[in-house]
Protein backbone atom coordinates (compact mmCIF):
# COMPACT_ATOMS: atom_id res chain seq x y z
CA UNK A 1 0.00 0.00 0.00
CA UNK A 2 3.13 2.46 0.68
CA UNK A 3 4.46 1.86 -2.51
CA UNK A 4 1.43 2.95 -4.48
CA UNK A 5 0.87 5.78 -2.18
CA UNK A 6 4.81 6.34 -2.17
CA UNK A 7 4.73 9.10 -5.37
CA UNK A 8 1.97 10.94 -4.55
CA UNK A 9 3.55 11.20 -0.70
CA UNK A 10 7.13 12.48 -2.33
CA UNK A 11 4.70 15.36 -4.32
CA UNK A 12 3.12 16.20 -0.76
CA UNK A 13 6.66 16.12 0.65
CA UNK A 14 8.55 18.71 -1.71
CA UNK A 15 5.17 20.84 -2.01
CA UNK A 16 5.87 21.37 1.68
CA UNK A 17 9.41 21.50 1.48
CA UNK A 18 9.33 24.30 -1.50
CA UNK A 19 7.03 25.89 0.98
CA UNK A 20 8.61 26.18 3.72
CA UNK A 21 11.98 27.33 1.87
CA UNK A 22 9.60 30.46 1.55
CA UNK A 23 9.17 31.84 4.94
CA UNK A 24 12.62 30.35 6.49
CA UNK A 25 14.61 33.53 6.72
CA UNK A 26 18.74 33.65 8.23
CA UNK A 27 20.56 31.08 9.91
CA UNK A 28 21.79 28.25 7.94
CA UNK A 29 21.98 27.59 4.87
CA UNK A 30 18.91 26.83 2.63
CA UNK A 31 16.92 24.09 2.34
CA UNK A 32 18.06 23.30 -1.22
CA UNK A 33 21.71 23.09 -2.52
CA UNK A 34 22.01 21.46 0.89
CA UNK A 35 22.03 18.12 -1.48
CA UNK A 36 20.95 14.87 -1.66
CA UNK A 37 17.65 13.81 -3.69
CA UNK A 38 14.77 13.52 -1.09
CA UNK A 39 12.81 9.49 -0.98
CA UNK A 40 10.06 8.75 1.07
CA UNK A 41 9.71 5.35 2.75
CA UNK A 42 7.86 3.62 5.44
CA UNK A 43 9.60 3.94 9.48
CA UNK A 44 10.06 1.28 11.27
CA UNK A 45 6.16 0.86 12.46
CA UNK A 46 5.16 0.92 8.67
CA UNK A 47 2.51 2.81 8.99
CA UNK A 48 4.01 6.34 8.64
CA UNK A 49 6.55 7.92 6.07
CA UNK A 50 9.45 9.51 6.81
CA UNK A 51 11.39 12.24 4.14
CA UNK A 52 15.09 11.00 4.38
CA UNK A 53 17.65 12.38 1.37
CA UNK A 54 20.27 10.08 -0.35
CA UNK A 55 23.96 11.09 -0.19
CA UNK A 56 24.08 14.84 -0.50
CA UNK A 57 26.44 16.53 -3.74
CA UNK A 58 28.22 19.90 -2.60
CA UNK A 59 27.93 23.09 -4.79
CA UNK A 60 30.70 23.78 -7.02
CA UNK A 61 29.95 27.33 -6.74
CA UNK A 62 29.57 26.83 -11.07
CA UNK A 63 27.04 27.01 -13.18
CA UNK A 64 26.65 24.32 -16.40
CA UNK A 65 25.89 24.97 -19.88
CA UNK A 66 21.88 25.55 -18.81
CA UNK A 67 22.24 27.27 -16.25
CA UNK A 68 21.78 24.65 -13.63
CA UNK A 69 24.46 24.94 -10.33
CA UNK A 70 26.26 22.14 -10.81
CA UNK A 71 26.88 19.50 -7.70
CA UNK A 72 29.74 16.91 -7.30
CA UNK A 73 29.41 14.05 -5.13
CA UNK A 74 31.85 14.03 -2.11
CA UNK A 75 33.61 10.91 -3.70
CA UNK A 76 34.95 12.98 -6.48
CA UNK A 77 37.77 14.54 -4.67
CA UNK A 78 37.73 12.69 -1.26
CA UNK A 79 38.36 9.62 -3.44
CA UNK A 80 41.39 10.37 -4.22
CA UNK A 81 42.61 13.12 -1.33
CA UNK A 82 43.87 11.97 2.08
CA UNK A 83 41.27 13.10 5.24
CA UNK A 84 42.66 16.01 7.20
CA UNK A 85 41.69 14.23 10.70
CA UNK A 86 42.92 17.22 12.58
CA UNK A 87 40.64 19.60 10.92
CA UNK A 88 38.37 20.67 13.32
CA UNK A 89 35.36 23.08 12.92
CA UNK A 90 35.50 23.31 8.69
CA UNK A 91 36.96 26.57 8.98
CA UNK A 92 40.02 25.69 6.82
CA UNK A 93 38.49 23.92 4.30
CA UNK A 94 39.28 24.42 0.48
CA UNK A 95 37.12 27.29 -0.28
CA UNK A 96 36.07 26.08 -4.04
CA UNK A 97 33.97 23.32 -2.31
CA UNK A 98 31.38 22.98 0.50
CA UNK A 99 29.97 26.19 -0.96
CA UNK A 100 27.25 27.38 1.54
CA UNK A 101 28.14 25.30 4.62
CA UNK A 102 27.24 26.98 7.91
CA UNK A 103 29.05 25.48 10.84
CA UNK A 104 27.71 26.01 13.77
CA UNK A 105 26.69 22.64 15.35
CA UNK A 106 28.50 22.26 19.08
CA UNK A 107 32.25 21.96 18.90
CA UNK A 108 32.03 19.36 16.29
CA UNK A 109 34.53 18.40 13.27
CA UNK A 110 33.32 17.00 10.10
CA UNK A 111 34.94 14.26 10.49
CA UNK A 112 32.43 13.60 13.67
CA UNK A 113 29.54 12.73 11.30
CA UNK A 114 31.25 12.48 8.13
CA UNK A 115 33.19 8.81 7.07
CA UNK A 116 36.80 9.54 6.65
CA UNK A 117 37.14 6.19 4.45
CA UNK A 118 33.76 6.75 2.84
CA UNK A 119 32.19 10.23 2.06
CA UNK A 120 29.06 9.13 0.14
CA UNK A 121 28.22 7.46 3.73
CA UNK A 122 28.09 9.16 7.29
CA UNK A 123 29.70 7.71 10.59
CA UNK A 124 28.30 6.40 13.90
CA UNK A 125 30.21 8.05 16.81
CA UNK A 126 31.29 3.93 17.22
CA UNK A 127 33.08 4.26 13.77
CA UNK A 128 30.19 2.17 12.10
CA UNK A 129 29.34 3.56 8.61
CA UNK A 130 25.67 4.54 7.76
CA UNK A 131 23.51 5.65 4.90
CA UNK A 132 22.76 8.68 4.48
CA UNK A 133 19.03 7.91 3.97
CA UNK A 134 19.21 6.81 7.71
CA UNK A 135 20.72 9.86 8.77
CA UNK A 136 18.17 10.22 12.56
CA UNK A 137 20.20 7.30 13.85
CA UNK A 138 23.15 9.62 13.47
CA UNK A 139 21.17 12.39 15.48
CA UNK A 140 19.46 10.06 17.86
CA UNK A 141 23.58 9.94 19.40
CA UNK A 142 23.33 12.86 20.87
CA UNK A 143 19.62 14.15 20.32
CA UNK A 144 18.16 11.15 22.56
CA UNK A 145 14.89 13.69 24.27
CA UNK A 146 14.14 14.70 20.57
CA UNK A 147 14.33 11.54 18.84
CA UNK A 148 12.04 9.78 21.98
CA UNK A 149 9.81 12.62 21.42
CA UNK A 150 9.73 12.15 17.29
CA UNK A 151 9.21 8.41 17.61
CA UNK A 152 6.29 9.30 20.06
CA UNK A 153 5.02 11.70 17.17
CA UNK A 154 5.75 14.89 19.67
CA UNK A 155 8.24 16.52 17.64
CA UNK A 156 8.80 17.36 13.64
CA UNK A 157 5.71 18.37 11.47
CA UNK A 158 2.88 15.98 9.77
CA UNK A 159 0.15 15.53 7.30
CA UNK A 160 -2.12 12.69 6.96
CA UNK A 161 -3.89 10.61 8.95
CA UNK A 162 -4.30 10.47 13.00
CA UNK A 163 -6.08 7.17 12.74
CA UNK A 164 -3.39 5.08 11.49
CA UNK A 165 -6.48 2.36 10.05
CA UNK A 166 -7.50 4.52 7.34
CA UNK A 167 -4.29 6.12 6.02
CA UNK A 168 -1.06 6.74 6.70
CA UNK A 169 1.40 10.05 7.36
CA UNK A 170 4.11 11.90 6.20
CA UNK A 171 6.53 13.06 8.84
CA UNK A 172 9.31 15.51 8.52
CA UNK A 173 13.16 14.53 8.99
CA UNK A 174 15.38 15.92 11.25
CA UNK A 175 17.17 17.90 8.12
CA UNK A 176 13.77 18.62 7.06
CA UNK A 177 13.87 21.46 9.76
CA UNK A 178 17.79 21.43 11.05
CA UNK A 179 20.74 22.22 9.05
CA UNK A 180 22.88 19.53 10.31
CA UNK A 181 25.94 21.96 9.60
CA UNK A 182 24.01 24.51 11.70
CA UNK A 183 20.86 22.95 13.72
CA UNK A 184 19.40 26.20 15.46
CA UNK A 185 16.26 26.49 14.35
CA UNK A 186 15.69 29.58 11.92
CA UNK A 187 14.11 32.71 13.06
CA UNK A 188 10.75 33.06 11.26
CA UNK A 189 8.43 36.30 10.16
CA UNK A 190 4.66 35.51 11.66
CA UNK A 191 2.29 34.90 8.86
CA UNK A 192 -1.30 36.18 9.03
CA UNK A 193 -1.29 39.30 11.18
CA UNK A 194 -4.38 39.16 13.45
CA UNK A 195 -7.27 42.08 12.21
CA UNK A 196 -9.89 40.94 14.72
CA UNK A 197 -11.42 42.58 17.20
CA UNK A 198 -8.86 41.10 20.04
CA UNK A 199 -6.14 42.94 17.95
CA UNK A 200 -7.82 46.56 17.38
CA UNK A 201 -8.45 46.80 21.08
CA UNK A 202 -4.84 45.67 21.83
CA UNK A 203 -3.31 48.54 19.25
CA UNK A 204 -5.84 50.78 20.41
CA UNK A 205 -4.85 50.14 23.92
CA UNK A 206 -1.48 50.18 23.64
CA UNK A 207 -1.55 53.25 21.55
CA UNK A 208 -3.59 55.15 24.49
CA UNK A 209 -0.65 53.90 26.76
CA UNK A 210 1.79 54.91 24.41
CA UNK A 211 0.60 58.20 24.95
CA UNK A 212 0.47 58.68 28.56
CA UNK A 213 3.85 57.64 28.97
CA UNK B 1 -62.11 67.74 6.69
CA UNK B 2 -62.19 68.61 10.40
CA UNK B 3 -58.77 69.24 11.78
CA UNK B 4 -59.14 66.32 14.24
CA UNK B 5 -59.53 63.76 11.41
CA UNK B 6 -56.23 65.30 9.36
CA UNK B 7 -53.94 64.71 12.47
CA UNK B 8 -55.18 61.42 12.95
CA UNK B 9 -54.77 60.38 9.22
CA UNK B 10 -51.19 62.47 9.92
CA UNK B 11 -50.45 59.98 13.14
CA UNK B 12 -51.33 56.98 11.55
CA UNK B 13 -49.23 57.51 8.53
CA UNK B 14 -46.54 58.78 10.54
CA UNK B 15 -47.35 55.42 12.29
CA UNK B 16 -47.25 53.08 9.59
CA UNK B 17 -44.03 54.42 7.72
CA UNK B 18 -42.45 54.49 10.81
CA UNK B 19 -43.60 50.63 11.42
CA UNK B 20 -42.28 49.80 7.75
CA UNK B 21 -38.72 51.61 8.40
CA UNK B 22 -38.67 49.87 11.68
CA UNK B 23 -38.96 46.11 10.32
CA UNK B 24 -37.46 47.18 6.79
CA UNK B 25 -34.50 44.91 7.85
CA UNK B 26 -36.56 41.79 9.27
CA UNK B 27 -38.06 42.11 5.74
CA UNK B 28 -34.76 42.32 4.01
CA UNK B 29 -33.44 39.46 6.01
CA UNK B 30 -36.61 37.45 5.42
CA UNK B 31 -36.10 37.29 2.00
CA UNK B 32 -32.52 35.84 2.48
CA UNK B 33 -34.18 32.98 4.29
CA UNK B 34 -36.36 30.38 2.61
CA UNK B 35 -40.08 28.93 4.35
CA UNK B 36 -38.02 25.81 4.24
CA UNK B 37 -35.50 27.12 6.30
CA UNK B 38 -37.64 28.59 8.85
CA UNK B 39 -39.32 25.93 9.51
CA UNK B 40 -36.09 23.78 9.88
CA UNK B 41 -35.95 21.55 12.78
CA UNK B 42 -32.94 21.23 15.60
CA UNK B 43 -30.65 19.19 13.91
CA UNK B 44 -31.11 16.07 16.37
CA UNK B 45 -34.49 16.18 15.19
CA UNK B 46 -33.82 16.26 11.47
CA UNK B 47 -34.48 12.78 9.79
CA UNK B 48 -31.70 11.13 7.37
CA UNK B 49 -33.90 11.95 4.51
CA UNK B 50 -34.93 15.81 6.22
CA UNK B 51 -31.38 16.09 6.46
CA UNK B 52 -30.75 15.14 3.23
CA UNK B 53 -32.85 17.74 1.83
CA UNK B 54 -31.49 20.64 3.94
CA UNK B 55 -27.73 19.86 2.60
CA UNK B 56 -28.98 18.79 -1.28
CA UNK B 57 -30.55 23.21 -0.32
CA UNK B 58 -27.71 24.50 1.08
CA UNK B 59 -25.06 23.18 -1.69
CA UNK B 60 -27.54 24.05 -4.08
CA UNK B 61 -27.16 27.53 -2.68
CA UNK B 62 -24.18 27.46 -2.89
CA UNK B 63 -23.57 26.99 -6.06
CA UNK B 64 -25.78 29.41 -7.14
CA UNK B 65 -23.99 32.27 -5.21
CA UNK B 66 -20.91 31.25 -6.13
CA UNK B 67 -20.71 29.05 -8.77
CA UNK B 68 -18.87 26.37 -6.85
CA UNK B 69 -19.87 22.78 -6.53
CA UNK B 70 -19.47 22.23 -2.82
CA UNK B 71 -19.79 18.98 -0.63
CA UNK B 72 -21.71 19.43 2.50
CA UNK B 73 -21.14 15.85 4.48
CA UNK B 74 -22.66 15.29 7.88
CA UNK B 75 -19.37 13.57 10.02
CA UNK B 76 -20.76 11.61 13.16
CA UNK B 77 -18.88 11.04 16.09
CA UNK B 78 -16.90 7.35 15.87
CA UNK B 79 -17.77 4.55 18.63
CA UNK B 80 -14.77 4.43 21.08
CA UNK B 81 -13.16 8.00 20.18
CA UNK B 82 -12.89 10.83 21.91
CA UNK B 83 -10.53 13.69 20.68
CA UNK B 84 -7.72 14.93 22.56
CA UNK B 85 -5.11 18.10 21.60
CA UNK B 86 -2.04 18.53 23.01
CA UNK B 87 0.47 21.54 22.22
CA UNK B 88 3.96 21.62 23.13
CA UNK B 89 5.13 25.55 24.25
CA UNK B 90 8.72 24.59 24.10
CA UNK B 91 8.38 23.88 20.60
CA UNK B 92 5.93 27.05 19.33
CA UNK B 93 7.62 29.56 17.57
CA UNK B 94 4.81 31.90 17.10
CA UNK B 95 4.82 31.65 13.68
CA UNK B 96 1.12 31.81 13.23
CA UNK B 97 0.93 29.24 10.31
CA UNK B 98 -2.26 27.64 12.53
CA UNK B 99 -4.39 30.63 12.56
CA UNK B 100 -3.62 30.63 8.73
CA UNK B 101 -4.33 27.36 7.94
CA UNK B 102 -7.33 27.68 10.10
CA UNK B 103 -8.60 30.43 7.97
CA UNK B 104 -8.70 28.73 4.91
CA UNK B 105 -9.47 25.15 5.88
CA UNK B 106 -13.01 26.56 7.28
CA UNK B 107 -14.12 28.97 5.46
CA UNK B 108 -13.60 31.71 7.39
CA UNK B 109 -14.50 35.59 6.30
CA UNK B 110 -11.78 37.21 4.33
CA UNK B 111 -12.24 40.55 4.81
CA UNK B 112 -12.30 40.05 8.56
CA UNK B 113 -8.87 37.48 8.59
CA UNK B 114 -11.14 35.30 10.88
CA UNK B 115 -9.93 32.46 12.40
CA UNK B 116 -10.30 30.07 15.82
CA UNK B 117 -7.05 30.33 16.80
CA UNK B 118 -5.26 33.48 18.52
CA UNK B 119 -1.85 33.09 19.33
CA UNK B 120 -0.65 35.17 22.22
CA UNK B 121 2.84 36.46 22.46
CA UNK B 122 3.45 35.91 26.22
CA UNK B 123 6.06 36.93 28.71
CA UNK B 124 8.16 33.83 29.95
CA UNK B 125 7.19 33.43 33.27
CA UNK B 126 3.74 34.25 33.65
CA UNK B 127 0.46 32.65 32.47
CA UNK B 128 -1.74 35.77 32.89
CA UNK B 129 -3.60 35.62 29.53
CA UNK B 130 -4.86 38.85 29.80
CA UNK B 131 -1.05 40.06 29.10
CA UNK B 132 -1.00 38.18 26.18
CA UNK B 133 0.13 40.28 22.95
CA UNK B 134 -1.91 39.38 19.51
CA UNK B 135 -0.08 41.88 17.42
CA UNK B 136 3.25 40.82 17.51
CA UNK B 137 5.67 40.77 14.74
CA UNK B 138 8.42 38.95 14.15
CA UNK B 139 11.53 37.77 13.87
CA UNK B 140 10.00 35.07 16.09
CA UNK B 141 10.73 33.66 18.29
CA UNK B 142 12.03 36.71 20.51
CA UNK B 143 14.09 34.76 23.52
CA UNK B 144 11.96 36.40 25.48
CA UNK B 145 9.07 35.22 25.16
CA UNK B 146 6.75 31.99 24.62
CA UNK B 147 3.82 31.90 22.12
CA UNK B 148 0.48 30.73 22.92
CA UNK B 149 -2.21 29.18 20.48
CA UNK B 150 -5.81 29.52 21.66
CA UNK B 151 -8.59 27.95 20.73
CA UNK B 152 -11.52 25.89 21.44
CA UNK B 153 -10.82 23.74 24.50
CA UNK B 154 -13.69 21.06 23.83
CA UNK B 155 -14.50 21.22 27.76
CA UNK B 156 -15.72 18.38 29.35
CA UNK B 157 -18.01 20.92 31.01
CA UNK B 158 -18.67 23.73 28.63
CA UNK B 159 -19.87 27.48 30.38
CA UNK B 160 -20.79 28.49 26.29
CA UNK B 161 -23.10 24.87 26.56
CA UNK B 162 -25.18 25.57 29.35
CA UNK B 163 -25.66 29.26 28.62
CA UNK B 164 -27.20 28.66 25.42
CA UNK B 165 -30.72 29.50 25.74
CA UNK B 166 -31.91 27.76 22.95
CA UNK B 167 -29.75 24.41 22.87
CA UNK B 168 -28.28 25.37 19.50
CA UNK B 169 -25.09 24.19 20.68
CA UNK B 170 -23.91 20.67 22.49
CA UNK B 171 -20.85 18.54 23.30
CA UNK B 172 -20.90 15.56 21.29
CA UNK B 173 -19.39 11.63 22.05
CA UNK B 174 -16.40 12.44 21.02
CA UNK B 175 -15.85 15.47 22.83
CA UNK B 176 -16.40 18.27 20.16
CA UNK B 177 -18.78 20.95 21.11
CA UNK B 178 -21.25 22.08 18.01
CA UNK B 179 -23.36 24.62 16.64
CA UNK B 180 -26.12 24.54 14.72
CA UNK B 181 -25.81 27.11 12.66
CA UNK B 182 -29.88 27.06 11.61
CA UNK B 183 -31.14 26.80 14.91
CA UNK B 184 -28.85 29.66 16.84
CA UNK B 185 -30.26 32.41 17.74
CA UNK B 186 -26.75 34.67 17.97
CA UNK B 187 -27.61 36.01 20.66
CA UNK B 188 -24.29 35.64 21.81
CA UNK B 189 -24.64 34.73 25.10
CA UNK B 190 -21.85 31.56 24.74
CA UNK B 191 -19.14 34.10 23.30
CA UNK B 192 -19.42 35.90 26.83
CA UNK B 193 -19.53 32.39 28.50
CA UNK B 194 -16.39 31.26 27.12
CA UNK B 195 -13.02 31.68 29.45
CA UNK B 196 -11.34 30.96 25.96
CA UNK B 197 -12.16 33.46 23.72
CA UNK B 198 -12.97 30.73 21.33
CA UNK B 199 -16.27 31.83 19.98
CA UNK B 200 -16.89 33.83 17.01
CA UNK B 201 -20.28 36.22 15.86
CA UNK B 202 -20.99 36.10 11.94
CA UNK B 203 -21.46 39.81 11.95
CA UNK B 204 -22.36 39.22 8.58
CA UNK B 205 -21.97 36.43 5.82
CA UNK B 206 -18.73 35.37 5.31
CA UNK B 207 -16.98 36.73 2.28
CA UNK B 208 -14.81 33.96 0.39
CA UNK B 209 -13.85 34.80 -3.60
CA UNK B 210 -15.39 31.30 -5.27
CA UNK B 211 -11.57 30.17 -5.91
CA UNK B 212 -11.15 30.39 -2.44
CA UNK B 213 -13.72 28.06 -0.95
CA UNK B 214 -13.00 24.76 0.69
CA UNK B 215 -15.73 22.65 -1.49
CA UNK B 216 -14.95 19.76 1.38
CA UNK B 217 -17.37 20.67 4.13
CA UNK B 218 -19.11 19.64 6.63
CA UNK B 219 -22.10 20.28 8.29
CA UNK B 220 -21.73 20.98 11.68
CA UNK B 221 -17.97 22.55 10.71
CA UNK B 222 -16.54 24.43 7.74
CA UNK B 223 -19.82 25.10 5.64
CA UNK B 224 -20.36 28.09 4.94
CA UNK B 225 -22.10 30.25 8.32
CA UNK B 226 -25.16 32.75 7.84
CA UNK B 227 -24.95 35.80 9.20
CA UNK B 228 -25.63 36.16 12.70
CA UNK B 229 -24.74 33.10 14.08
CA UNK B 230 -21.78 31.49 16.48
CA UNK B 231 -18.98 29.64 15.07
CA UNK B 232 -16.19 27.74 16.65
CA UNK B 233 -13.58 24.99 16.64
CA UNK B 234 -14.79 22.31 15.73
CA UNK B 235 -11.26 20.23 15.87
CA UNK B 236 -12.14 20.35 12.24
CA UNK B 237 -14.62 17.26 12.31
CA UNK B 238 -14.83 17.29 8.40
CA UNK B 239 -11.41 16.00 8.43
CA UNK B 240 -11.24 14.40 12.25
CA UNK B 241 -13.82 12.38 11.68
CA UNK B 242 -12.54 10.34 8.75
CA UNK B 243 -9.05 9.81 10.39
CA UNK B 244 -7.22 12.89 9.21
CA UNK B 245 -5.48 14.99 11.09
CA UNK B 246 -6.75 18.76 11.68
CA UNK B 247 -5.74 21.66 9.40
CA UNK B 248 -4.04 23.63 12.12
CA UNK B 249 -1.70 20.42 12.78
CA UNK B 250 -0.35 20.05 9.75
CA UNK B 251 0.58 23.78 8.94
CA UNK B 252 2.82 23.50 12.27
CA UNK B 253 6.07 23.73 10.76
CA UNK B 254 7.84 22.35 13.95
CA UNK B 255 5.64 19.55 15.59
CA UNK B 256 4.15 21.28 18.53
CA UNK B 257 0.46 19.96 18.22
CA UNK B 258 -0.49 16.25 18.76
CA UNK B 259 -3.84 14.97 18.00
CA UNK B 260 -5.29 12.02 18.49
CA UNK B 261 -7.88 9.70 20.28
CA UNK B 262 -8.05 9.78 24.37
CA UNK B 263 -9.57 6.55 25.03
CA UNK B 264 -6.68 4.58 22.37
CA UNK B 265 -3.97 4.01 24.93
CA UNK B 266 -1.17 3.37 22.36
CA UNK B 267 -2.25 6.94 21.23
CA UNK B 268 0.42 9.42 20.59
CA UNK B 269 -2.00 12.00 22.85
CA UNK B 270 -1.74 9.56 25.10
CA UNK B 271 1.69 9.06 25.37
CA UNK B 272 1.95 13.10 26.25
CA UNK B 273 -0.67 13.06 28.72
CA UNK B 274 1.07 10.06 30.48
CA UNK B 275 5.11 11.11 29.63
CA UNK B 276 5.22 14.91 29.81
CA UNK B 277 4.10 17.13 32.21
CA UNK B 278 1.01 19.07 30.76
CA UNK B 279 -1.44 20.98 32.08
CA UNK B 280 -4.75 23.11 30.79
CA UNK B 281 -5.76 26.63 30.36
CA UNK B 282 -7.51 27.75 33.77
CA UNK B 283 -7.74 24.81 35.12
CA UNK B 284 -9.42 27.01 38.23
CA UNK B 285 -12.83 27.69 36.24
CA UNK B 286 -13.62 24.29 36.30
CA UNK B 287 -13.93 23.55 32.49
CA UNK B 288 -12.26 20.73 32.31
CA UNK B 289 -10.60 21.39 28.63
CA UNK B 290 -9.73 18.07 26.28
CA UNK B 291 -6.98 20.79 25.00
CA UNK B 292 -3.62 19.95 27.27
CA UNK B 293 -0.58 22.19 26.91
CA UNK B 294 3.02 21.63 28.35
CA UNK B 295 6.57 22.19 28.39
CA UNK B 296 9.98 20.04 27.53
CA UNK B 297 11.46 19.38 30.40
Amino acid sequence: MMLRAAPILIGVALVSVALAGQWMIGGGASLEGRGGAREVRADAEGDAAVIARTAPRVSAGLVDYHGVEAGVSCMTCHSTREPDRANGLGGALPKTFHQGLAFAHAGMSCLSCHHADDYDSLRLADGRKLAFRDSQQLCAQCHGPQTRDYLNGSHGGMTGYWDKSRGGRVRNACIDCHDPHAPAYPALIPVFAPRDAAARQQAEREQRHHRHE
Amino acid sequence: MSRRTALKALGATLGAAAFAQAIAPLTEWAADMSVDEYLQKHYKELSPVDLAMVIARLEQRTKEETGVEVHIGDYRPQPGVKFGYALNLSICVGCRRCAQACHVENNHDRPSGNSYIRVLEMQKGSMDLAKGRVNYSGPVPNPEKFYLPVQCQQCDKPPCVSVCPVEATWKETDGIVVVDYNWCIGCRYCEAACPYHARRFNWKKPEIPAAEINPDQGYLSNRIRPQGVMEKCTFCLHRTRQGKLPACLEACPTGARVFGNLLDPESEIRWVLKNKRVFVLKEDVGTQPSFFYFFDE
